[in-house]
């Protein structure tokens, strides 16, 4: 709809591509969310009656998980633009397993704090992990939906590296990397503190 | 001094310098405007999608300030039987053995949270920068929509959901959210805590979540189109203030909005799930909750946060709106453009600075408060530079006292009068005497209500020919203005005098308080002049869908004689703004009474021997 209105617009001027515009000023207003939900951490601690416990190593690991997803992406878009197809595809789905993986391990991270006697409904101090953590996990969801997506994309339609599906994948691509760096920014904090 | 008028024919000029982006070349059908539902409901036109703001603003607007005239006739008149309106109230009128009828006291609360909740959200944030952002960013940027007409479709029925999931939390059985309308915890945090805490405030907090996202898909749309589908020669210099302070908006919303939404992530945790961020050590009917080591404080942070920015997402598009009205309609450019600019930058600079001065008295450290205090107050300089060059605008100008113009002039009385005050409020010290008194309520009411409603009303009444090829007429328009601004005065002065006495706010009455007894007329001065008033909005709204149909119609391109883009459109422009080519900017908006011209439109390029070019 939007291409009827303002293609030869981007031809002519613009250098990026308005959807990829708007897409990064969205992911400042998901950053500020989190910012928001790590400041209050910082604030609830300050104010005392706080409980310090020890964050389980299964979110450690589960970095590089995210991580290595972000690089099969990467790949992925590497291979999309050379025209190594069997390179777009097979990464594509590597990253998408991996996303998944890092859903499936988050929650194992969740029954660990269970374990340890940290409960979503406890000391403030727990319940942000589950809050944060969760509320995270929820747009690894999202990226996961655009991502299979991105799957029919790659393996209904007929290879073709256009202006138009270049311009769709590297939205996928940002919002991921976006995803994934902030989950190493959480951890950091959390780590930190 | 006689002045010139410039010659100008826009479509020889749109013809030969304009941008021919082909826009009407691959024209298959117009899907925007083929059928009643895509032209009028599910319209993805950006004027049209104005019109839907402005008008469910309108119905808000009416709701929000029938609420105030019930509790104001509360507040007038305790002792007087409401039995009379029990047949609207229905329970909410509780009638004694002897047939007089009161407002129950939860009721009141509901309708004081519904009527700040309403105000501030629907009307003021979603029916102004909705109404003008929508209309104006593409219009007077040169481009043919939003940069994603999808996104600014959904932003509206976001809005609409909002509003519906509101308007439904009015008829349930518990009632409305009755806590104010910042929702403090434990009483928002609790459902048992008061009868609104429970149904009413989860349907509150629904609704403001799908307000939020409205405001979010709004705003990432007013961001990108400005930055990347200005037209040819439209540097951000050059762009008209309205256009920046509507940008400048959206970029205060999609910072301190998703804040927002944080602090609600929480408070529904603690209200579904058992945390307890906000609770701590809380009895409730004699029983000890199990909630320990949470701060309602924090949400206070987490609230202001927003709460704070957003009242300058609320004043600024009214800014921006009386920038050009009143340049327009005195015929001279505005004064200090870029002082304008910067002045509006550092104002949204500073919002996101002084947020706690909404919580001085919540026990923080003063020392931290005195930090608060000095952002809190250096805010006045920019406010100051924009209404001494709002005032050096109209210095000297050729001045058409017409509705616009009467109500952005308006509109820089109020700002100063409210202002002033604030820098009372904005101290620490004197907040303890002034907090949560009718000082706070008539600072606030004057300098982010009523200015704005002034700044909004300007805006209709300059823009509603564009909208709808019509003007609004003007004698109803004069009533309007000076009803509407004496009868503001005479509500909200007196409070301030109220106030500084020490009288609370959200009090249902004062019986008790013998000290206060002496504000009894005075209380019933107020709400006569505000039943008045009331009565007096119905002639702008009659005037308003009147004119839509039967105003006098615009019979030329540019009635106002102004510079910027959207007065080069055909006078009711369809899908695309322009038929034939867009056009390209070759100066800033306000070249009036230059060179001996009365103007000299933004499309036209330097003339022979004209001074220096913007």
């Amino acid at each position: 709809m939007m291409e009827s209105v303002h293609k030869d617009r981007i031809d002519y001027r613009n250098k990026i591509h308005p959807h990829k515009f708007a897409l990064w000023i969205s992911l400042g207003s998901i950053l500020m969310m989190f910012v928001a939900l790590t400041s209050a951490y910082v604030v609830k601690r300050a104010a005392g009656n706080w409980l310090d416990f020890e964050l389980p190593q299964i979110f450690y690991y589960n970095t590089f998980v995210i991580l290595l997803s972000s690089v099969f992406l990467q790949m992925s878009y590497k291979g999309f633009l050379k025209g190594k197809e069997y390179v777009y595809k097979y990464m594509l789905v590597a990253a998408f397993i991996a996303g998944l993986a890092f859903v499936v391990m988050q929650y194992k991270g969740w029954q660990a704090l269970h374990q340890i006697g940290i409960d979503l409904s406890g000391n403030p101090s727990g319940s942000f992990i589950y809050v944060i953590s969760g509320f995270h996990a929820l747009h690894v969801l999202g990226g996961i939906v655009a991502l299979i997506m991105a799957l029919v994309y790659a393996f209904k339609l007929p290879y073709r590296p256009t202006y138009k599906r270049k311009n769709r994948f590297e939205l996928v691509l940002h919002y991921w990397h976006f995803i994934g760096f902030l989950w190493v920014y959480l951890l950091l904090f959390l780590f930190t503190q | 001094m006689e002045k010139n008028s410039l010659l100008i024919d826009d479509e020889k000029l749109l013809k030969e310098v304009g941008v021919d982006d082909h826009f009407h070349d691959h024209h298959e059908g117009d899907p925007y405007q083929s059928n009643f539902f895509s032209k009028y409901v599910f319209s993805m036109d950006h004027k049209m999608i104005a019109k839907q703001f402005l008008i469910t603003g309108m119905f808000w607007a009416v709701i929000g300030a029938a609420m105030s005239v019930i509790f104001r006739m509360q507040l007038g008149f305790p002792e007087e039987s409401m039995t009379w309106i029990k047949p609207l109230l229905g329970k909410w009128i509780v009638v004694d053995s002897a047939g007089v009828g009161h407002l129950a006291t939860e009721f009141y609360y509901a309708l004081v949270t519904m009527h700040g909740t309403i105000i501030v959200f629907f009307v003021l944030t979603a029916g102004l920068s909705g109404t003008f952002s929508n209309l104006l960013i593409p219009l007077q940027i040169g481009a043919r929509d939003m940069a994603s007409p999808l996104l600014n479709m959904l932003s509206y029925w976001f809005f609409f959901l909002a509003g519906v999931v509101m308007f439904l939390s009015l008829f349930v059985s518990t009632g409305p959210f009755s806590g104010g309308w910042v929702a403090y915890p434990p009483l928002s945090a609790l459902p048992q805590a008061s009868s609104g805490s429970g149904m009413g405030m989860t349907l509150w907090l629904v609704s403001l979540v799908f307000f939020v996202v409205s405001v979010l898909l709004g705003g990432i749309n007013y961001i990108t189109t400005v930055l990347n589908l200005r037209t040819k020669g439209m540097s951000m210099w050059r762009l008209p203030l309205t256009v920046w302070s509507f940008f400048i908006t959206a970029i205060i919303g999609l910072l301190s909005f998703p804040v927002l939404v944080s602090g609600f992530l929480l408070l529904m945790a603690d209200r579904s799930l058992g945390t307890s961020f906000y609770l701590s050590e809380i009895f409730i009917n004699g029983q000890a909750l199990d909630n320990v080591g949470g701060s309602p404080i924090l949400y206070q942070h987490l609230f202001w946060f927003l709460g704070h920015p957003e009242v300058y997402i609320i004043i600024l598009p009214a800014m921006g709106i009386a920038s050009e009205v009143l340049s327009t309609h005195s015929r001279k450019p505005i004064f200090g453009y870029k002082a304008m600019v910067i002045s509006i930058a550092s104002i949204a600079f500073l919002s996101f600075l002084v947020w706690a001065h909404h919580m001085f008295m919540s026990g923080m450290n003063p020392f931290i408060a005195n930090f608060f205090v000095i952002f809190t107050l250096i805010i006045a300089v920019p406010s100051a530079v924009k209404v001494f060059n709002w005032i050096s605008t109209l210095y000297g100008g050729s001045i058409r006292l017409n509705s616009a113009m009467l109500f952005a002039i308006g509109f820089v009385s109020m700002f100063i009068s409210g202002g002033l005050t604030g820098i009372y409020l904005g101290n620490s010290a004197i907040d303890i005497q002034m907090h949560d008194t009718y000082f706070v309520v008539a600072h606030f009411h004057i300098v982010m209500g009523v200015a704005a409603f002034l700044g909004m009303f300007a805006g209709i009444y300059h823009w509603f020919p564009k909208m709808y090829g019509r003007f609004l007429n003007e004698t109803l328009g004069k009533l309007h203005f000076w009803g509407t601004m004496i009868g503001a005065y005479l509500i909200f002065w007196p409070m301030h005098y109220i106030g500084l006495a020490g009288v609370p706010r959200r009090y249902y009455k004062f019986d008790v308080f013998d000290t206060f007894s002496q504000f009894a007329e005075l209380n019933q001065f107020i709400t006569i002049v505000a039943v008045c008033t009331f009565f007096l909005q119905l002639i702008f709204i009659a005037n308003f869908f009147h004119s839509m149909f039967f105003g006098k119609k615009v019979t030329t391109k540019n009635p106002w004689k102004s510079n910027t883009l959207e007065w080069t459109t055909p006078i009711t422009p369809g899908h695309g703004n322009w038929p034939g080519n867009i056009p390209t900017v070759h100066r800033w908006p306000y070249d009036y009474s230059k060179d001996g011209f009365d103007f000299i439109p933004q499309i036209q390029p330097p003339l022979a021997g004209e001074s220096e070019n913007h």
